[in-house]
């Protein structure tokens, strides 16, 4: 028997090679991350009357809200986009974004009975968050799509940018690499020192008005445009009202910086996950 | 030649004590400091051995150190040791969910890792949803489980409250649905923490036997355990863990003597050291000799079947002792008390001993049955105010040959019991 060649499925070092992501291991798990995708889902309204109809409670009700607030107090314009409707269309991708990063952040910590006992890839368990999110912005896209069929058919204060909507996949995939990034970053970074949960409360929610959400990006002012652009998430929303209400900021380069910050963002996050997910019990 | 399915190479692990805080960042950036470097951690040289009775200097400490060994396929390994002597940590490594600090560990085939039962089960979802859950966290497929899932739910005996959400289980009826997940898993090695150690009588039975069928389909397991009756039962290796480094490997029978025997050497004439770690001692008065004799007061380790057995101990007291007493306790080799006599038995013979230095002869009758056995002496005052208290010394063994050939034991050594019973008691000072 010759040693040397022998064949070995698995040889564990303390340090692997930091580029080495075995991302095949996740194919191999895919239904474990369909089955927690499932009782996420399920989970999350047992016990409730409504159920799933709380999908759209939320977005209604913080739509009927900001539609006051930013709407009638505040007066912010909306491009004169009927106001329930542009609100709606950016709380709808914004709330995907907001929920992968937000329930992605505390990955390891909020896991780390399950990880302490059991080897799986541990890229699974974001990955089922930002399915099962994804889950939830189909229904309530519907919500806001038979809304927008309303407005459609009352008056024609907006047309559409019908050439455009094969864009909508690819701004999903944008928001969803971009939640996913953010929150496997910074849940290996609180691994060790929690410093970063504390951020991640607040942070998020500031973020929200650091993107186009409640105001359009006509009003606002010149000499802003630039740094508000360089938050990634401004022009996808900004492109999202494009294609639909016809009124928003639409640009290919900016746009396309938004994809580079992703696919950059997305694979340094990975990394780092990675490194951390083999040790990080001894430091949670 | 058996293929090996793992191997592990000096395989360490260190641990950081005290709490991660702004002190730990220091250490952090010495640690990075030093891999950008190309030098050395520091930090991994200044790591004790893991004795946790004793308070270091290091806030690090080796959880294992220098581990070597390999395993063959359909193997069952035991790991045996005590608390903290890094049994865990090494399952913790070998189930992937630490890595370890230096060295290397191989591996062929499938592993799974069972160090705890209903791992991710969810309050909410109901047994039929858990068991799904459950076996793809444990790393089944859904077609696998799906063809097993009857078999799962029978063994699990809780048909009845199957779409039940989990949470209204009684915990008995929890912990048999997750070992039931469990034991349907099929990987080629299976890693297995002390599970056994929750649930009644039954279903330990049950986990033993399922691990000893899973071990018969030629199936590789490691299995940590303290219950040395199922280690015995069930290993074909053992290997003994003692503060993070490997002590002994071998058999399970000779492993399970090493771990219970620590200085077997050293007493080999009787002797015991004042250097011998006791179970108890105040001070007052120490147990210098312990050993089975011959009727001449010889020291004799051997005894045929029937012969009697002679016990000589040599005390030395450091005050008067008005109210001396003293017990010995039989052991067998799987150290199971088989039997256990106290002097004397009433408190007007209790014997008033001066300083110095006593010893006492016990003359036995025949009534040993073969096997091995192991003597726990001890020292102590009428009230019940122990002296000296030593554990597992004076190893002896009794064969099942008797001397003339004439009365050999028939019967299967482990039938029926031996006991102690005492001919005569003798006491000088020497």
């Amino acid at each position: 028997m010759q040693e040397n060649e022998e064949y070995w499925d698995l040889i564990i070092k303390p340090k692997g090679k930091w580029y080495q992501v075995d991302l095949g291991a996740i194919w191999l798990y895919r239904d474990l991350l369909m089955l927690l995708v499932r009782r996420d889902f399920i989970s999350v309204y047992k016990q409730t009357i409504l159920g799933p109809v709380w999908f759209f409670i939320q977005p209604v009700i913080t739509t009927i809200t900001f539609t006051i607030i930013f709407g009638s107090l505040a007066k912010i314009s909306t491009d004169g986009v009927p106001p329930m409707l542009f609100y709606l269309s950016g709380i709808t991708l914004w709330t995907y974004f907001a929920d992968c990063l937000n329930k992605t952040s505390n990955t390891f910590v909020a896991n780390a009975a399950v990880f302490g006992k059991v080897y799986f890839p541990r890229l699974i368990v974001p990955l089922s968050v930002l399915i099962s999110n994804l889950i939830k912005l189909l229904i309530q896209f519907v919500l806001f799509l038979s809304v927008w069929t309303f407005y459609l058919l009352q008056d024609n204060s907006f047309t559409p940018n019908w050439g455009l909507i094969w864009l909508l996949p690819i701004l999903v995939i944008m928001m969803a690499g971009l939640g996913l990034g953010f929150g496997i970053l910074i849940s290996s970074l609180t691994t060790k020192y929690r410093d970063f949960t504390f951020l991640i409360g607040f942070g998020v929610q500031l973020m929200m008005y650091a993107s186009p959400v409640v105001y359009p990006m006509s009003i606002v002012p010149e000499k802003y445009k630039f740094w508000l652009l360089l938050n990634p998430v401004t022009s996808i929303i900004e492109a999202f009202k494009y294609l639909f209400l016809g009124h928003g900021y639409f640009n290919w380069t900016t746009l396309g910086f938004s994809a580079t910050f992703m696919l950059l963002l997305l694979a340094l996050a990975i990394l780092v996950f990675n490194k951390v997910e083999k040790s990080f019990m001894d430091t949670v | 030649m058996k293929k090996t399915v793992i191997e592990i190479n000096n395989l360490s692990k260190q641990y950081r004590l005290g709490q991660v805080g702004r002190g730990s960042i220091s250490d952090d950036i010495a640690a990075f400091w030093a891999n950008l470097t190309g030098k050395e951690n520091p930090l991994l040289k200044i790591g004790e051995e893991n004795d946790r009775t004793v308070k270091g200097e290091s806030n690090y400490i080796w959880a294992l150190k220098d581990i070597n060994f390999k395993v063959q396929q359909g193997d069952v390994v035991g790991i045996i040791g005590k608390n903290g002597a890094g049994k865990s940590t090494l399952l913790k490594i070998l189930s992937r969910t630490t890595t370890p600090t230096t060295g290397e560990y191989k591996i062929k085939g499938r592993v799974a890792s069972l160090l705890e039962v209903g791992t991710g089960f969810h309050p909410d979802l109901s047994g039929r949803e858990n068991i799904f859950l459950n076996g793809a966290i444990l790393g089944m497929t859904k077609k696998e489980i799906r063809q097993k899932f009857d078999e799962i739910v029978a063994f699990s005996g809780v048909e009845r409250y199957i779409d039940t959400p989990v949470k209204r289980y009684s915990s008995g009826m929890y912990v048999r649905l997750a070992f039931a997940v469990a034991a349907h898993l099929d990987p080629e090695i299976l890693i297995v923490d002390e599970v056994l150690a929750v649930g009644d009588q039954e279903f330990q039975d049950k986990c033993l036997g399922k691990m000893k069928s899973v071990s018969e389909e030629g199936r590789t397991v490691l299995f940590v355990s303290h219950n040395m009756g199922a280690i015995k039962q069930l290993c074909t290796r053992a290997i003994l863990l003692e503060n993070g480094t490997l002590r002994s490997s071998g058999t399970p029978v000779k492993v399970i003597n090493d771990y219970f025997l620590k200085d077997d050497n050293e007493l080999q004439d009787g002797t015991v050291p004042r250097t011998y770690k006791r179970v108890y001692n105040n001070g007052k008065g120490f147990i210098d000799f312990i050993s089975t004799t011959s009727p001449e007061h010889a020291i004799l380790k051997k005894f045929f079947f029937r012969d009697s057995i002679n016990i000589k101990l040599q005390i030395e007291l450091e005050e008067d002792v008005n109210d001396l007493m003293f017990s010995i306790t039989v052991l067998n080799d799987e150290m199971q008390k088989i039997s256990y006599i106290e002097l004397p038995e009433s408190s007007n013979e209790t014997k008033a001993l001066k300083k110095g230095k006593h010893e006492i002869n016990l003359e036995l009758y025949d009534s040993f049955l073969p096997g091995k056995y192991f003597l726990s002496p001890a020292l102590m005052h009428y009230n019940g105010e122990a002296i000296d208290l030593i554990e597992r010394i004076a190893k002896f063994e009794v064969s099942a040959d008797s001397k003339n050939g004439e009365h050999n034991y028939k019967w299967n050594e482990k039938h029926g019991n031996s006991y102690m019973k005492l001919k005569s008691i003798n006491f000088k000072t020497i």
